[in-house]
Order: C-alpha cells, then structure tokens, then sequence
C-alpha cells in the first residue's frame, strides 16, 4: 500500500459523531485534491461538522450553498475559475438526500452541461443533518423516523441514472477502503469534464450499530456484495478485485443486516427485495465488463 | 449611437457593455429575447463569458452565485414564476455577498397563466436584500442596467441589483435608444471576499445567533449606503452620458396639489393623464418611483397623494400605498390597476385623481 499525503486538511476538532465515516472519508477525499480545492457542500451533516463560525475545521476554501444548489453552484464556479486560468478543483461533497432527492435536478443539469467538477455523494441512506429521515437512497427495510416499520420502497439507483449521462468518469467508494477512495478521487480530478463517485458512509447514529464497528460495516457492505466497488472510466468498467470475490463468494447478507438496528425485525419480503436487487446489480455489473450488454 | 430597440434587446445590450464573465439563465416569457440575444453575443464572439444554459432558475441563481464567489462578473434575466423559482437564491445571493446583476421583466403570477405585466413578482422578493429599479422607457432599461453593475459591485454596497422592465409595455415595444461606449464607467469586476484557495476560509458555515445578527445588519448596514452610491452614480452617469436620473421621476411636482405615485409604465403614463388635468385647471403633479429598495425618502408634504399599485398583498393592499403611508406623512388614496396587463389609460388615470379619497382602496374596475 503506498503511504497517504500526510497533509490533513480536515482538523480533529470537526462536530461530527463518533463513528462518522463521511467526514473520515473526506480526509481522504482533500488528501487526494489539495489544497487548491473548493469544496462545494449543501446543506447536509458536512455543514454542520465543519465547526460555528468563526472558527472551522476545515483547511480548505468551503463554500456552503443551499440543499438543491451543489452541483449548479459548482457549474458557475468552475466557468469563472476557468475563464480565469485558474485549474482549482470544484469538488461537490453532498449527502444522498441533496443528491437522490432535492438535488437531482441541478446534478443532472451540471452533468448535461459537461461542468468540469468532481461530485461526490456520501450516502449515509438517509437524512442525517434533520435526524435520519428516509431518502430516496435508504434500503427497502431500514428503519428511519419516517419509515418507523422499515421503508417499503427500493433505494433508488442513482448510479444507473448518472451513467445514463455518459460522464468520462463515474466510481463507486466506500469509506472501509480509504486507499481505493483516495486513488479513485485521484484518477477522477486528473479528467476534464464532469465526474461521479458514489461513497457509502455508515453512520453509527443512523444505522444503529456501535461507533467502533464502522469500518466493519462498511467491509461487510461490500463483502456481502450489497455495494459494489467499480469505476467506469470513459464508459470502460472495472470492477474491483474485492467486489468481483464478493460477487462469487458473498458474505451472508444477514452477517451486514444483523448488526445494524435500523435492520431490526426486517420482513423476509424487504431482505429478499435487497437480495433480488443486489443480484440484479451484479448480474448488470458483470455483462458490462464482459462486454455484452 | 442611436438605434432602436426592444427593452429585451436593450438591456441585453447593456449587460454585453458591462462585459460579464459568466451569464447563467434559463428562459421564460416575455424576458427569453435577453438571454437567447446573450446567448447570440457569446456565439458570435462579441461578448467573451460562458454562457451556461442551466436547467432553472434555482440553478441559474446558484451559478452566478457560485462564478461571482470565483471572481467573475454575472449576468442573469429572469420573470415571474422564474423570479419565484430562485426565491431561495435570491436571499442566498444578498447574504453572501454576490454582487450579481439581474434584470426582471415583471409579469404576472398564475394560476391562471397570465404573461402580462404586474409587479407582484419583484415586490414578493421585497425582503431578499436585493436592490431594486424600476423603468419606464427603453433608453432607461438600457441605463439602469449600466448603474446596475457599478452600483452592486461598489465595495460600500455588495449586494445584487434587480432591475425591473414591464412585460410586453418595455420588454417588446420598439423605442429608440442611445447607446453608449462605457469606458470606465463600471470598474474591473473585483471582489474583496472572493475565493483565494491560498488563503483557505468558510464561506457560510454554521452561524450562531451571537454573529448572525452582525451579517444582517452588516446587510442593512450596505443597503443603507447604497443611496449615496446610487446618488453619486446617477450623478456621474449624467456627467459622462447626460440622461439624469433619481430615486424618483418627478414631473410637474413643483407646485402640485395632488402627486400621483406610481412605478414603471403606469408611472409614464401618469404624466400625461397629469397634462390632461392641468388643462382642467388640477393642479397635478407625477412622482415615478424608480427605487424600490433601498425605498427613498419621498417629500409628500402639503400634497394629496395617489397611489397606482400594479400589484397586491393579499389581506393587507397595496404595497407602494402602504410603503408611502409608512415612510410619509401622507394617507393616500389607493387604487388597484392593471393586475395580469389589464389596460390602464391615461383617461383612467385622471379618473383615479378625479375620484380620489384620502385612506380609500378602491380596484379599478371592479365595481362592489
Ligand atoms: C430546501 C430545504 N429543505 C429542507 C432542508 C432541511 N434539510 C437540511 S439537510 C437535510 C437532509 C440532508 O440529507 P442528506 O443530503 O442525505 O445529507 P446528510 O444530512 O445525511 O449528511 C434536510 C432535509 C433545507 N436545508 N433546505
Ligand atoms: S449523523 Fe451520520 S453522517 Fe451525520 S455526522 Fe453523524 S455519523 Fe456522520
Ligand atoms: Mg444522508
């Protein structure tokens, strides 16, 4: 494994819970971009951990917009920074709520346009910052304080919808491999043009499990083949060496549901709708990288 | 030189003299000639900025927001359920500081559709910390949306600047316009609290009540200045391009007994209805309110007061009647004309002094 920047441009003293994986990810994510780096947030828990003014806990220039404005706010910024010379990367570091749901929209509209911005989402599978209300990306059968018996519906997939936009280069990430997020933000921002990483961020608040088993969390998530870890560059996939195991061997997806408390009392019906759409990803998934979709 | 133009094509032309960075917009009636002639300038090489073609309104707000942040001067034109639509960014842009520069062609709301002139869209941003004007000719929208730029991007003011044409009365009727070679007029854009990725800082984080307070009124504390500043630039508009402008158009106010109040078109159209009665021996006079925000001081004193507004809050009248009962003295008489482009003349007008009683609302046309 090669070293990581020492470089830390996320201080310690962030508010964020104990556990919290998206702020552990965006270390990770700013040790990759640098400092010449304009981290575009919503409204969401990054805007919340970054600390009360006038202090912050953030070494980078961040620019705080409203819950729909991520991605059309970072449009505006990378003509002016461009029209100027100026290569600083136009990061978007939103939630799934600011990405699945009010942020759609203007996600679509900056992809369409070929903004040159990396769009992060963190998907903790909920609304964090209002206190873990269902999202469009919450998993059939978690529990949220809006879906107190377990969320009837699919997570949506926003990543079918991303790469119907034809993006140069679009990956998935999860929090548990900080080396592949660091190396997949790496490869992203050395493209021109409009890029995608979905990040899956357990939270140990939203997902009810104890803070020290986040990482675990997130291993298993991709050990069990619920979330798989590609990258799609100019449309070629790849898929990684952990997520292609995973797909052969899984990991019993009850070993990921079962420590977790938004999972409690899940009905046969919800797990089988998660196993039926986890097997229809992968089937998607491996023809493409066969070649024969 | 003199041309002839549309109120669209005139202050599309203004805003391509003010030579903006980035223009972000997105279409609606009756404003859509704006940016369609923007998007032409940017074509054909005569205006050097990016034209981005954003998906709405909100995100078009957001992207100005986002390239002035990045130290690019921004252009935006909007309308009605548009103007509505970036509700949110307005109050964004204001509080962040981003002198963004947008001309709105006021038009009605729905339901139903109605395309026509009203102002209720820009006086239901009233409370966003946007400066706003209001014109009543051709040769003024192209004006005011020069003044505009230099004004929102003075370093006592930072605040954006909405400038208000009537649909279809301004933005579509032909009229002739002087236009002007700007010169140093406006400034290189430059803004103090721009994004310098060297020198890392928050922009818009958690704010707790003990700072929040002191960015509103560090807010009020500019609209507040920004009279002088509008002063001084109408002032040194007229020295370089000899029109004269203020916070009001008066017109045959000297000695007036009676002073109607009214904003664009309808403004216009008060002077001449004010002609007609002076030949009946009423002496009237026309004040045109062209600021909205910041509001001026008006001097009603000793006069009867009309008020025309082209808009209404609901359960409450008339916003420039009550705006004139609270910063003067004076009980006007309100009446409510010309909601969805009715058609108010001259004649009507006259009819509305004739007929006028201090403290009443009356809707013109609407008989119970
Ligand atoms: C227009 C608007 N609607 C609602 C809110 C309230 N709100 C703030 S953050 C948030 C949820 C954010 O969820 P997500 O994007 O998943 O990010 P997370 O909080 O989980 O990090 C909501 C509903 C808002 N700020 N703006
Ligand atoms: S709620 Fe979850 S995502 Fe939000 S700060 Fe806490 S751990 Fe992180
Ligand atoms: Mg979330």
């Amino acid at each position: 494994m090669n070293p990581l920047p020492s470089e830390e441009y996320v201080y310690k003293c962030t508010t964020a819970c104990a556990g919290c994986t998206s702020s552990l990810s965006l270390r990770y994510v700013l040790k990759a971009a640098g400092p010449d780096t304009v981290l575009v947030v919503p409204a969401c828990c990054t805007s919340v951990l970054q600390g009360v003014y006038p202090a912050t806990a953030m070494n980078v220039t961040v620019y705080n917009i409203a819950f729909a404005a991520a991605a059309a706010t970072a449009s505006g910024m990378a003509a002016a920074f461009r029209r100027q010379g100026r290569p600083t990367n136009v990061i978007c570091y939103a939630g799934d709520g600011g990405t699945v749901d009010i942020g759609i929209q203007s996600l679509s509209g900056a992809f369409e346009r070929g903004t040159d911005f990396l769009y992060i989402c963190y998907d903790n599978e909920a609304y964090g910052n209002t206190g873990m209300q269902r999202s469009g990306a919450t998993p059939i059968g978690a529990v949220t304080t809006t879906t107190p018996a377990g969320k009837t519906d699919t997570k949506k997939d926003i990543d079918r919808i991303v790469a119907a936009h034809g993006l140069p280069y679009m990956a998935t990430a999860c929090a548990a491999y900080p080396q592949d997020l660091y190396a997949k933000v790496k490869k992203a921002l050395s493209i021109p043009g409009p890029k995608f990483i979905h990040l899956l961020s357990p939270c140990p608040p939203g997902w009810r499990y104890p803070t020290e088993r986040s990482v675990e969390v997130g291993r298993l998530a991709v050990k069990t083949g619920l979330w798989v870890l590609y990258e799609r560059v100019h449309g070629e996939l790849t898929i990684n060496p952990v997520s292609k195991v995973a797909m052969k061997r899984p990991a019993p997806i009850e070993d990921y549901l079962r420590i977790q408390g938004r999972f409690r009392g899940i009905s046969d019906e919800a797990k089988s709708a998660l196993r039926a759409a986890m097997e229809q990803q992968h089937r998607r998934l491996l023809a493409e990288e066969a070649g024969s979709c | 030189m003199l041309t002839t133009a549309t109120g669209n094509r005139a202050v599309a032309a203004a805003a391509k003299e003010a030579r903006p960075g980035v223009v972000a917009a997105y279409p609606i009636t009756p404003q859509t000639e704006i940016v369609e002639q923007i998007a032409a300038y940017v074509a054909e090489g005569s205006l050097e900025a990016d034209y981005i073609p954003v998906e709405s309104e909100h995100s078009a707000m957001a992207a100005c927001i986002g390239a002035s942040a990045a130290g690019a001067r921004t252009f935006t034109a909007t309308s009605s359920h548009g103007l509505l639509y970036m509700h949110e960014m307005l109050h964004w842009a204001a509080g962040a500081r981003t002198p963004v520069v947008m001309a709105n062609v006021n038009r009605a709301l729905g339901p139903g559709w109605n395309i026509w002139a009203e102002h209720t869209d820009a006086f239901s941003q009233r409370d966003t910390g946007w400066l706003q004007v209001f014109v009543a000719s051709i040769q003024e929208a192209y004006d005011a949306t020069l003044m505009a730029f230099r004004i929102a991007e003075d370093e006592r003011v930072l605040l954006p600047v909405m400038v208000n044409l009537d649909g279809f009365l301004l933005s579509h009727i032909t009229q002739s316009l002087e236009t002007v070679d700007v010169g140093d007029f406006i400034p290189p854009f430059s803004l103090p609290h721009a994004i310098d990725t060297t020198r890392p800082r928050g922009y818009g984080t958690l704010t707790p009540p003990e700072t929040y307070y002191q960015f509103r009124w560090d807010m009020e504390r500019s609209m507040r200045a920004s009279r002088e500043v509008i002063a001084e630039t109408e002032a040194e508009f007229a020295r370089r391009f000899g029109r004269v402008y203020g916070p009001t158009e008066d017109y045959r106010c000297e000695d007036a007994d009676v002073v109607v109040v009214a904003l664009g078109t309808l403004g216009k159209e008060a002077e001449v209805a004010v002609d007609r009665l002076r030949s009946e021996g009423v002496k009237a006079g026309s004040m045109r309110l062209r600021w909205f925000r910041p509001f001026p001081a008006l001097d009603l004193s000793g006069r009867e007061v009309v008020v025309i507004d082209r808009d209404y809050s609901f359960g409450f009248g008339g916003v420039i009647a009550h705006s004139i009962r609270s910063t003067t003295r004076a009980e006007p008489y309100s009446v409510i004309a010309g909601l969805g482009g009715q058609e108010v003349t001259y004649d009507d007008i006259a009819g509305f002094v004739r007929r006028r009683e201090a403290g009443r609302e009356d809707w013109f046309g609407v008989s119970d």
